[in-house]
């Protein structure tokens, strides 16, 4: 499945099925402005229909725990500190103190240089390190700078990697670049899972997102990502509609699963409750799991301990009952 | 997994009488006639009895209508009658919750679509007509009403199609008595207590309940000065026999069978939304429903395996619960209907796939269906069923889509799924149908007009052309 020869990684796809599609960056273009459009009327439309679904009681509290369980909680700031980072992970790991039902977070995601701090805390917890490598947010840097940040925050211990793509590459229709990027980000990964983060506030159209989605999973990302949240829009559910119908179709016809993270901008559970129902409802059961969907958040989550303990209490308590980090 | 917890909207905010008269001079008056029940689809249970107008009654109701009309409103100014619609408009929006869960309960239609599109297209269609009363002379139809309108209306869209009757002839300076299906009489009957509530003038508005015979006594009385219908092709054919030879105006906006027209260059995951809004919709009790999916046969097994995938997500049941995508068939004449033509489609050799649903044990239910393999030849490709049935026919170029389309004795609507502009233009020229939409379907809007071709009817409704048929064009060259 993954390709052996790191630089020379461009030519095959890491499915064979699509070695035809990858063979040239005419063969590719004719593959992703191949694939079908999308009416965006029609995709917001739908994604406003899901998102007027009423979850209750059970419903809620099953929704609540599993986003709990989806968190990427994250602090990507030039400020960050490795206390900082401590104290983040440390709350992954038991977002709600006062309760120990509260599930932990999936992972914390945090710059490469904070990786081998939160591994410290994080140790054997299962919450998982990701890092945001390649020249995160804008990815503008030669390759081998941006192999070598993978590299340098796998080596730091770091369970997941978030690459952003080359926009300008993509925009400018230099797709097999894109694509060769990505196969070779995955290379440098090793055994870390990879994210790809396409900034679909810069690709700005849904057929963009399409073909982004496409050529993420062809090149062997094991989840797409929306946004780096350092650019606006963010997440919107009409985008992660689209990649979440990308992930099934995918599957469709490879057999193999790709997951999806929305990332930027999903702030309260009720946001979150809306994601679900659309994960739910468009790719089903078997992408309702922390290994298939993510939510890449920081304040997201005192928004959903404050509704788990309503749910279990009966009342709200104030923000100050929760932990900041 | 992740189930959905029942989320039902409230009953309480609906105050059901055990029986209810007829609305005739402004006020609840008992029917000469015998009187009959109203039930909510989705259980059986028993909702209220209804009273019958007799002719006497409806008799009475057109007097009243008459006197309304000369004394009252037609001399009333166009900036008067606006404020009484815009009034109405006003408190349908405040009692839209109410409005939106007796419509479902006593239509069968889910609340998402009763409280997001019937109610507020009502209270737009108000507005919108307000908006008309006092500019008239600008319409191009001249500023003179007709007189007394007699309006029946189907079942499908009680409260919508009472608002396309009722808000142009009051804007344009007519009086009405209209008639409510025998099946969901009872928003209309909630339509004129909110006509009090707005003191409308005793008379302008009349509500007379009943059946067949009601509607045929309506229709044919001689004071009456115009019949507006939406319902089946043969009715609207009975009332045209009836009023042939009177100088009745008449609109008949009746039946269809859609083609919903698939390219293979289509928003494939949106149109397969189209498809299912089409055809499922209002639980495919829609006159202009896509009942009949044109898909080019480059991506038509694509398509397909995509729109039974979709189809098994819909949520069947209980139409009070605010997740419920597809609720009850209206009654059980009409559910046998459905069941009759289902199995002739078998019968004649089409295969029939349905979506897996538990239904619930009362009430009237079937689930969503598509028929593959059906050709122009089959019944189910010519008649309209009224249900959540879709027959699946496939073409192979533009020309034998628009030959498709087009051969049927209906043409209320069309739509056309494809990402080429160009193309959208010329099937639109080519369509023999009222409405065509584009990359869209069932959309709908005070400020369109809407009707149909050849057996659909005639006359629109909607924007400025559905003024036409609330006024007499006095201009010059015009029939007076």
């Amino acid at each position: 499945m993954t390709p052996t020869a790191s630089s020379t990684a461009s030519s095959t796809s890491s499915h064979a099925v699509f070695d035809d599609v990858v063979r040239s960056d005419s063969s590719l273009r004719r593959f992703l402005h191949g694939l079908p459009g999308v009416d965006q009327v029609g995709c917001e439309a739908r994604a406003a229909g899901l998102a007027t679904r009423s979850i209750k009681t059970t419903s809620k509290a099953y929704a609540i725990d599993l986003a709990i369980r989806m968190v990427d909680l994250t602090t990507l700031e030039g400020q960050d500190t490795h206390g900082k980072v401590r104290a983040l992970a440390s709350k992954a790991m038991r977002p709600d103190p006062a309760d120990p039902t509260c599930p932990a977070t999936a992972a914390v995601c945090v710059y490469p240089d904070m990786v081998a701090t939160a591994k410290q805390t994080l140790g054997d917890s299962g919450v998982n390190v990701a890092a945001v490598a390649t020249a995160f947010p804008s990815g503008r840097a030669a390759m081998d700078i941006k192999l070598a940040d993978t590299r340098d925050a796998v080596e730091a211990g770091a369970d997941e990697i978030d690459m952003v793509i080359d926009r300008g590459a993509f925009l400018s229709g230099r797709y097999l670049d894109v694509f060769e990027e990505i196969a070779q980000v995955r290379e440098a990964c090793g055994d870390a899972h990879l994210k790809v983060i396409f900034e679909t506030g810069e690709l700005q159209t849904y057929d963009n997102v399409r073909r982004a989605s496409w050529l993420a999973m062809m090149a062997g990302g094991h989840f797409i990502k929306t946004s780096t949240g350092k650019v606006q829009p963010a997440a919107t559910l009409p985008v992660t509609l689209i990649m979440l119908e990308a992930v099934r179709d995918f599957r469709e016809q490879t057999g193999q699963m790709v997951g999806v993270k929305p990332a930027g901008g999903i702030k309260t559970t009720k946001d979150a409750i809306k994601y679900l129902v659309m994960v739910n409802e468009i790719c089903g059961d078997d992408w309702l799991d922390p290994d298939w969907f993510r939510f890449g958040a920081s304040t997201l989550l005192n928004d959903l301990l404050m509704q788990r303990t309503k749910m279990t209490t009966g009342r709200y308590s104030g923000p100050d009952y929760f932990t900041l980090d | 997994m992740f189930e959905y917890a029942p989320a039902p909207e409230s009953r309480a905010i609906v105050d059901i009488k055990p029986s209810y008269g007829l609305f005739i001079n402004g006020e609840f008056v008992d029917g000469n006639g015998t009187s009959f029940k109203t039930v909510n689809p989705a259980t059986e249970e028993v909702l209220a009895e209804v009273a019958e107008a007799s002719d006497v009654d409806v008799d009475e109701a057109v007097k009243a209508a008459r006197r309304a009309y000369t004394r009252v409103w037609s001399r009333m100014s166009g900036a008067e009658r606006a404020k009484y619609l815009y009034r109405i408009a006003r408190i349908i929006q405040e009692r839209g919750r109410e409005l939106a869960v007796l419509e479902s309960i006593d239509n069968g239609k889910p609340i998402k679509e009763s409280r997001d599109v019937d109610v507020p297209i009502v209270a737009a269609h108000f507005f919108y007509y307000a908006g008309w009363a006092d500019k008239l002379k600008y319409s191009g139809y001249g500023e003179t009403p007709l007189g007394v309108a007699g309006q029946v209306i189907p079942w499908n869209f009680p409260l919508l199609m009472l608002a396309w009757k009722i808000a142009p002839a009051l804007a344009c300076g007519n009086t009405v008595v209209l008639k409510p299906a025998e099946t969901t009489p009872l928003t209309a009957l909630l339509f004129a207590e909110i006509c009090q509530q707005a003191d409308l003038p005793p008379g302008v508005v009349n509500i007379v309940t009943g059946a067949g015979d009601t509607g045929r006594s309506i229709v044919s009385h001689p004071d009456v000065d115009k019949v507006a219908f939406t319902g089946s092709t043969e009715v609207g054919k009975a009332i045209a026999r009836a009023v042939a030879g009177s100088d009745k105006k008449v609109t008949l906006e009746l039946g269809g069978k859609a083609a919903n027209i698939v390219f293979d260059d289509a928003p494939l995951d949106q149109a397969v939304e189209g498809i299912v809004n089409g055809i499922f919709f209002n639980q495919g009790h829609v006159c202009c429903a896509g009942s009949r999916l044109l898909v080019q046969e480059s991506v038509a097994d694509e398509v397909m395996s995509r729109l039974k995938r979709r189809m098994a997500t819909l949520r069947v049941g209980d139409p009070l619960d605010k997740n419920t995508d597809v609720g009850a068939i209206n009654s059980a004449e009409q559910l046998a209907k459905i069941r009759e033509l289902s199995a002739i489609g078998e019968s004649e050799g089409a295969e029939r796939w349905s979506a897996p649903c538990d239904l619930p044990a009362n009430g009237y239910w079937f689930a969503p269906t598509v028929f593959t393999g059906v050709s122009q030849a089959h019944r189910i490709a010519r008649e309209e069923i009224f249900g959540p049935v879709l027959s699946v026919l496939t073409f192979r170029t533009p020309s034998e889509a628009v030959e498709k389309a087009n051969n049927t004795p209906f043409g209320l609507s069309a739509g056309v799924w494809t990402d080429k502009g160009s193309r959208i233009l010329s099937m639109a020229n080519r369509l023999r149908a009222g409405v065509v939409w584009a990359n869209t379907f069932n959309k709908f809007d005070p400020t369109s007009p809407f009707g149909g071709y050849k057996e659909s009817g005639y006359g629109r409704e909607g924007g400025r052309h559905g003024l036409e048929a609330y006024l007499r064009n006095t201009e010059k060259g015009a029939d007076a």
